[in-house]
């Protein structure tokens, strides 16, 4: 029957056939254009010019798991935005963070979120955490084509997962490998230099006040030294987005809490501009 | 060979009406009222995961009775719908008139054509608007006619009886705790006028919120916190109070909705 969900009419046979329970799989077999791994790219001479997302850094604690972005898209050496949200919830227990081409980003996340929300309803239960970090593999892998043409997508995912009891961080690569990571991880540009920040300030017991100071502080580092990630913008007051996800769900921080935390930062590196020191031995 | 027998249409028609409310008159009802906050579904029903009652969108859910799979199929297919519209639009595009409308069309296809034979179900679509004066509660009989209901509706086995108790009872701007109170006393009635008891575990109660902060408003209302309602102690608890939370309910916000 025909495809066709624009007008009203009789639902066509494959709404009402039995099948899996992944939107994605029904895209494909009812409306193969609408997935983006669908697409044909034209031949391109050199590399597609688009907004790019930069830096996004994570770290657990004993209560759950902080995910937290900077605001900055670049293009070239342009910033092409001041004020993007790159750290999305991917439903109640979860939240996925992307650097990349910002575009094919933010419409991966939106299928991401409806592919999760799809089975939970198809289903009537949530998919295990693993199974969701594996169901953002396959995505990226379908981006593959693309990835390779310049137009990476490379998310991080990080949620509470509820039969271990237990906050956990997933990382990418552009072929859809995914590894687990243990105690903090970061993406994108600034990502070397928010690591460094994390593995010097990162302990295995901080409070969850203690963790979200601790990711701000790896994207201070992260903007002081990458010219892509763009650092607290205190004169227009467009502080990082940090999310927390405890056994409680997905929580994002408010406005007036994010700029405490960047303040305080922001006060103390007044004095010593290379943040925090730690301990020689 | 032998020439059929000639039967009239409206005989035909008849015969299948008949045979579809058979089916649907052997199981028992649900009820969908309406309250301050929201819309609130009560069935009888005393599986876990065999559901009644589900979500299909951030607003609407949906309520059946009759044969499970006819309707495990029909909400399957309404929340293929939902997700594949919202997807393809934004999600404030997806409605239950909309919903309602595809699932007519698709009972009145079946009702009607003498290949298949009629579905033996009778749905309720229902969307909780901004505020209670927006409320949409459709039912849709097993022929595919669109019924727009207010207050409270009741489908299956008694749906008569229990309506014509509801329509006596309902009023504007009751609690939830009111409005599950008298959902469950219309349940409980049988067709002699005696009374039964029906406990937490043998209700499935869900919601459609609107005070609720996430963007999804469906919420099933489980265990203690149920039980809590029932013996009328949380008049003015708001359902998210529970310490029980259900699993699910999502994201606060989506990229594309800002």
């Amino acid at each position: 029957m025909e495809a066709n969900t624009r007008s009203i009419g009789r639902l066509p046979a494959a709404f009402l056939t039995p099948g899996s329970s992944s939107f994605m799989d029904f895209l494909g077999t009812h409306q193969p254009d609408l997935l983006p791994g669908n697409r044909q790219l034209p031949p391109l001479k050199g590399a597609v010019e688009a907004p790019h997302g930069t830096t996004i850094v994570a770290a657990s604690f004993p209560g759950g798991v902080v995910l937290a972005g900077d605001r900055r898209a670049t293009m070239g050496n342009v910033i092409a935005q001041r004020d993007i949200e790159k750290v999305f919830p991917a439903d109640e227990y979860s939240a996925v963070g992307i650097a990349g081409t910002a575009g094919l980003a933010v419409e991966m996340v939106k299928l991401f979120q409806l592919e999760l929300e799809h089975f939970e309803k198809v289903e009537g239960v949530q998919l295990s955490l693993e199974g969701k970090a594996n169901r953002l593999s396959t995505m990226i892998r379908s981006n593959l084509g693309m990835a390779m043409q310049g137009l990476a997508v490379v998310p991080l995912f990080a949620g509470w997962d509820v039969d271990r009891n237990k906050g956990r961080i997933f990382s990418y690569d552009v072929t859809g490998g995914r590894s687990e990571e243990h105690g903090f991880a970061a993406t994108g540009s600034g990502s070397v230099f928010a690591r460094g920040a994390l593995k010097k300030l990162f302990r295995e017991n901080l409070t969850e006040d203690q963790t979200t100071t601790l990711v701000v502080q790896a994207l201070y580092d992260a903007a002081d030294d990458d010219s892509a990630t763009g650092g607290p913008d205190l004169a227009r007051r467009i502080y990082p987005i940090v999310t927390v996800i405890t056994d409680e769900g997905f929580r994002k921080l408010t406005d007036a809490q994010c700029a405490e935390v960047v303040r305080a930062i922001h006060e103390r590196r007044l004095q010593e501009p290379d943040g925090p020191r730690a301990a020689l031995l | 060979m032998s020439t059929p027998f000639y039967v009239s249409p409206q005989q035909a028609m008849a015969d299948r009406a008949e045979y579809a409310r058979k089916g649907i008159a052997r199981g028992r009802s649900v009820v969908v009222l309406q309250y301050t906050d929201g819309v609130l579904f009560v069935a009888e029903n005393p599986s876990r995961a065999l559901h009644k009652v589900s979500e299909i969108y951030d607003r609407i859910a949906f309520a059946a009775v009759g044969k499970y799979n006819e309707f495990e199929n029909l909400r399957i297919g309404g929340v293929r719908y939902a997700d594949l519209r919202g997807y393809t639009y934004d999600r404030d595009d997806v409605t239950a008139r909309g919903l309602a409308n595809v699932y007519a069309q698709t009972l009145g296809t079946i009702f009607s054509s003498a290949a298949e034979k009629p579905y033996e179900v009778e749905l309720i679509v229902a969307e909780v608007g901004p505020g209670p004066e927006d409320d949409q509660i459709y039912r849709l009989p097993h022929d595919g006619s669109i019924v727009d209901e207010h207050g409270s509706v009741a489908v299956g086995g008694n749906a008569d009886q229990i309506s014509s108790y509801l329509d006596q009872r309902h009023r504007d701007g009751m609690t939830l705790a009111e409005a599950l109170k008298l959902a469950v006393e219309s349940l409980t009635r049988d067709n002699n006028g005696g009374e039964r008891t029906l406990t937490a575990e043998q209700l499935e109660v869900a919601v459609l919120d609107r005070t609720r902060p996430q963007q999804r408003k469906f919420k099933r209302l489980l265990g203690r916190q149920l039980s809590r309602l029932l013996e009328g102690h949380a008049t003015d608890v708001s359902v998210d109070e529970s310490e029980e939370a259900a699993p699910g309910p999502g994201a606060d916000e989506a990229p594309g909705a800002s």
